[in-house]
């Protein structure tokens, strides 16, 4: 964790000095004072250097973690530290060993073990997980996008039992979600919240409407993100998967938020895309396909399913679903898996949108291990109905072999398995998601950059 | 609002940098063979609008890249990464003799970068942009503390790299400017030194009683570096520009307190009155420099003081002794340098040394057409400003040459920098080629 920061008039500080032999912890105070100095000229042997650049940046940005200064050959372990906006800390570490000029760079080198391994330049973000000792299931999420991310990286000395030793060197770098001069709004349609992330100037831009899945609440952190590559984007509140049953809301509010998001001022309106993950994909595969109001430029779908609303209501959309919610089970750690829910839909053609009305491209993101939905075979159906609807080039389908239900903005790190909100009151259980951390980190990547280039052909550069 | 056209995507990485970092500015999605303007736009912290710009011409895939492309023209031109920073100047209309300087560190310089259709050269203030980002250049990295200092009357600020760790240390002086300046400090910081700003000639003491501090002032800010409990105590350098590094020599060879490590010098000369005493030199400053009846003015009325401490003296008894030095020492020399003649004392510097036995000790960096005031890279260059010296309390404010053409002095102030990170990084993190024998 982070040190107490040291006063200029000497007051009591607790201080690691690395010498030879271990660790000296110490509170010092006048009197020892001459004989910390005297150990410490011994102890002046060559200094690591430990460098992290860019060490402010986006949070989709790679960075170069690398050290020097080291002794030729010497097995070290680099660390990275967060402590999360609930207070959980999140951790990472590789194992390396220094070259003959004792130099390891993170990007070049091999990790021999640790929470990765092998070459990974962003290692320290994406396989980072709980520390030992913390509560089951955390999902890290920023919820606050107009601060930084801080994250700790320091290098210790060895592998295994690397904690006990004295940190060489340590330097804090900060991971945004906003780039400089993104303004941030607070909207309201209908009564439901809704951010808009306008990227700097005064010109107008491409819009994006983002949609979140059925954790419910406002997460701000993609939206923020395309705003900070040019998108005006609006990020919606939407609905916990809870609040749907009974409803007979109809998905109103997502057309009147495309409708104003195309109408702002700095939005130019024949440029306006929309994206959502999981529930919020389901809503808008159904709205794009049947709503003759919701016309976007393109339509991102990660991880969703084109389930029919049979009466276009809210409740419609959770009969649809949960029609066969006997089909769950329990993993063997006791976590829920809504699979097996979802397949059984697959053969009824009754309860699934026709997406071959969609007339814009269309990009359909799952991963292969999608325990919670079998997002995967959606996908494959969509593109048939596609296919048959002679539309097949509009649509791309990307399936990410063993990564799982939440597919993150990049180096975010996996959650397989985490707490989620069902059942009506307020109960949590533990929502299997599914996927394999590596895979998973890969598919987040990729996945990304070409969320990024689909937009960019389709609203910066067509027509 | 409909958009008939394209729009005109532009990013810069790292959005937000150090200030001696390089960034990448990429224009796409204009059309192939497109002319437009990259433009640079900064409000200073004493609200003075600085700005610089490029044309450029679009590929054929309808990109332009700072980093890789051609600037036909603008305030810089060629392949130029990084000239929409150090071509910064102020904007047509301004007050003459300005500087560029960052007083309060704990914000970020903020810059918009625009793109302009076609090649323009004025007028940017009516026109709206294409498009434009705000980029943040800072001197302090995160987690850097910053920590005032006024323990045994001093006026200085300290950086540490962390809140936790160990590190060499560096004492930072500025010239003859005066005030508590703490940018070069902070950006040392960011890159691992423990370093402190000294402000010497203007300090809180100085300014009350209207005495000139003596050695015991930088001893104690030598102290400071040397108690500190995250400091390296055997691993501490000075750093000078201009009358700090006249300072420097002096202390690094006459010192009996302070053991540096090793000592860069910006600049400076070591023709002052050897011995111990700064106040000595002060006042031998205020009368060599300070001599209106020899002030030299060009055609533009600009002070250039140069020669004011010429001709070398060949009495050693005018002059710091280097040859007593035991420190490795960086000199960084300013072929055009006005202010002072940095080019004459490095070669008689170098010739006491060799004759002394210690010329191993001694790097000599010489950049031709750089000006006096060597900065952080990427800073824009100054070749001329309006100065008030403090050496002499009652000076006035003059506009003073320091020299240098703007493009060599940039490359120089860039070429500087990493050199003296790199010689810092040997003398003070690494096992060091001539240590200082007093552990």
């Amino acid at each position: 964790m982070m040190q107490q920061r040291h006063k200029m008039n000497m007051q009591v500080a607790v201080r690691r000095l690395g010498s030879a032999g271990g660790v000296l912890s110490v509170c010092h105070g006048p009197k020892i004072h001459t004989v910390l100095r005297r150990l410490s000229a011994k102890a002046q042997s060559p200094r690591p250097i430990l460098s992290v650049a860019p060490i402010r940046a986006l949070v989709d940005e790679k960075f170069k973690v690398s050290v020097e200064n080291l002794p030729p050959a010497a097995p070290v372990t680099v660390h990275s530290l967060h402590q999360s906006e609930d207070q959980d800390c999140w951790e990472a570490y590789g194992h390396y060993i220094s070259d003959h000029r004792g130099t390891v760079s993170v990007s070049e080198d091999l990790s021999f073990g640790g929470t990765y391994s092998g070459k990974e330049p962003m290692g320290l973000l994406w396989s980072m997980r709980p520390v030992p000792g913390s509560r089951f299931g955390l999902r890290l999420r920023k919820m606050d996008v107009c601060a930084p991310m801080l994250v700790n990286i320091t290098v210790f000395s060895g592998h295994e039992g690397f904690r006990e030793h004295a940190p060489l060197a340590s330097v804090v770098t900060e991971r945004w979600h906003v780039a400089p001069g993104v303004q941030r709004v607070e909207v309201t349609i209908e009564g439901m919240r809704g951010t808009l992330f306008i990227p700097p100037g005064l010109g107008a831009f491409p819009g994006v409407i983002d949609i979140w899945g059925g954790g419910g609440g406002l997460p701000e952190y993609r939206a923020a993100l395309l705003a900070s590559h040019g998108y005006a984007t609006m990020a919606l509140e939407n609905f916990a998967l809870d609040d749907l049953k009974g409803k007979n809301l109809d998905l109103n509010y997502f057309e009147m938020a495309l409708d104003k998001l195309k109408n702002h001022p700095q939005v130019i309106s024949d440029r306006v895309g929309v994206v959502g993950l999981s529930l919020g994909a389901i809503f808008l595969l159904y709205l794009t396909a049947e709503s003759p109001t919701f016309k976007p430029q393109c339509c991102i779908s990660i991880c969703g399913s084109n389930i029919l609303s049979n009466d276009g209501t809210l409740n419609g959309f959770y009969n649809s679903m949960f029609r066969n919610i006997n089909k769950s089970r329990l993993d063997e750690n006791n976590s829920l898996i809504w699979q097996d829910v979802g397949l059984e839909m697959l053969c009824d053609p009754t309860s699934l949108v026709d997406v071959g009305k969609i007339n814009c491209p269309l990009l359909l993101v799952s991963g292969t291990d999608d325990q919670s939905w079998p997002t995967p075979k959606f996908a494959d159906l969509m593109a048939q109905m596609m296919r048959s609807a002679g539309k097949e080039h509009l649509v791309t389908t990307l399936a990410y072999p063993d990564a799982g239900h939440l597919i993150e903005p990049p180096f975010s790190p996996h959650f397989r398995a985490t707490a989620f909100k069902v059942g009506g009151n307020n109960k949590k259980v533990i929502m299997l998601w599914g996927g394999h951390t590596k895979p998973h980190a890969d598919a987040q990547e990729d996945s990304w950059t070409k969320i990024l280039t689909f937009l960019k052909q389709h609203l910066y550069s067509s027509h | 609002m409909e958009g008939k056209k394209r729009p005109v995507k532009l990013s810069v990485h790292p959005s937000r940098g150090l200030v001696d970092e390089k960034f990448t500015v990429l224009v796409q999605n204009v059309p192939p063979g497109f002319q437009l303007t990259v433009h640079a736009l900064h409000q200073c912290e004493d609200g003075h609008s600085w700005h610089a710009f490029g044309h450029y011409t679009a590929d054929s895939t309808g990109a332009v890249n700072v980093a890789e492309d051609l600037s036909l023209g603008g305030t810089y031109s060629g392949v130029e990464q990084m000239g929409l920073l150090w071509s910064l100047r102020p904007v047509p209309g301004s007050k003459p003799g300005l500087r560029l300087r960052k007083m309060n560190v704990q914000t970020p310089m903020e810059v918009t970068v625009s793109v302009f259709r076609g090649h323009q050269t004025e007028g940017f203030e009516d026109q709206g942009p294409l498009v434009s980002v705000v980029v943040e250049r800072w001197y302090m990295a995160p987690g850097v503390c910053r920590i005032p200092v006024t323990e045994g009357g001093l006026t200085a600020t300290l950086f540490l790299p962390s809140a936790s760790g160990l590190f060499p240390g560096i004492l930072d002086l500025w010239g003859g400017g005066g005030r508590l300046v703490e940018y070069r400090a902070a950006l040392l910081a960011s890159r691992g030194f423990a370093s402190l700003a000294l402000d010497y000639l203007t300090p809180k003491i100085t300014l009350g009683t209207g005495d000139r501090v003596d050695t015991e002032y930088f001893e104690t800010a030598y102290r400071v570096l040397q108690q500190h409990p995250q400091i390296l105590s055997s691993r501490i350098a000075i750093l000078g520009l201009s009358l700090g590094s006249c300072i420097s020599f002096k202390l690094a060879v006459y010192s009996q307190v302070m053991k540096f490590r090793c000592a860069v010098c910006i600049n400076g000369s070591h023709v002052q009155p050897p011995g111990e005493s700064v106040q000595q030199t002060l006042r031998y400053i205020r009368f060599s420099k300070g001599d209106i009846k020899k002030f030299n003015f060009n055609e533009k009325n600009e002070l250039s003081t140069r020669n004011l401490v010429l001709p070398i003296p060949t009495d050693p008894t005018r002059k710091v002794d280097v040859g007593r030095l035991r420190c490795p020492l960086l000199l960084v020399v300013s072929e055009d340098d006005q202010s002072w003649p940095a080019v004459e004392s490095a070669i008689d510097m170098k010739q006491m040394m060799e004759q002394a036995g210690n010329s191993h000790l001694l790097t000599v960096l010489s950049y031709p057409n750089a000006g006096h005031l060597i900065e952080p890279p990427y800073s824009p260059h100054t070749r001329s400003s309006n100065f008030r010296t403090t050496v002499d309390i009652k000076s006035v404010v003059l506009k003073t040459l320091w020299g240098g053409e703007t493009v060599d002095h940039s490359r120089a102030q860039e070429d500087a920098w990493r050199k003296i990170l790199a010689f810092f990084r040997e003398n003070l993190y690494g096992r060091g080629s001539a240590l200082v024998s007093n552990l």
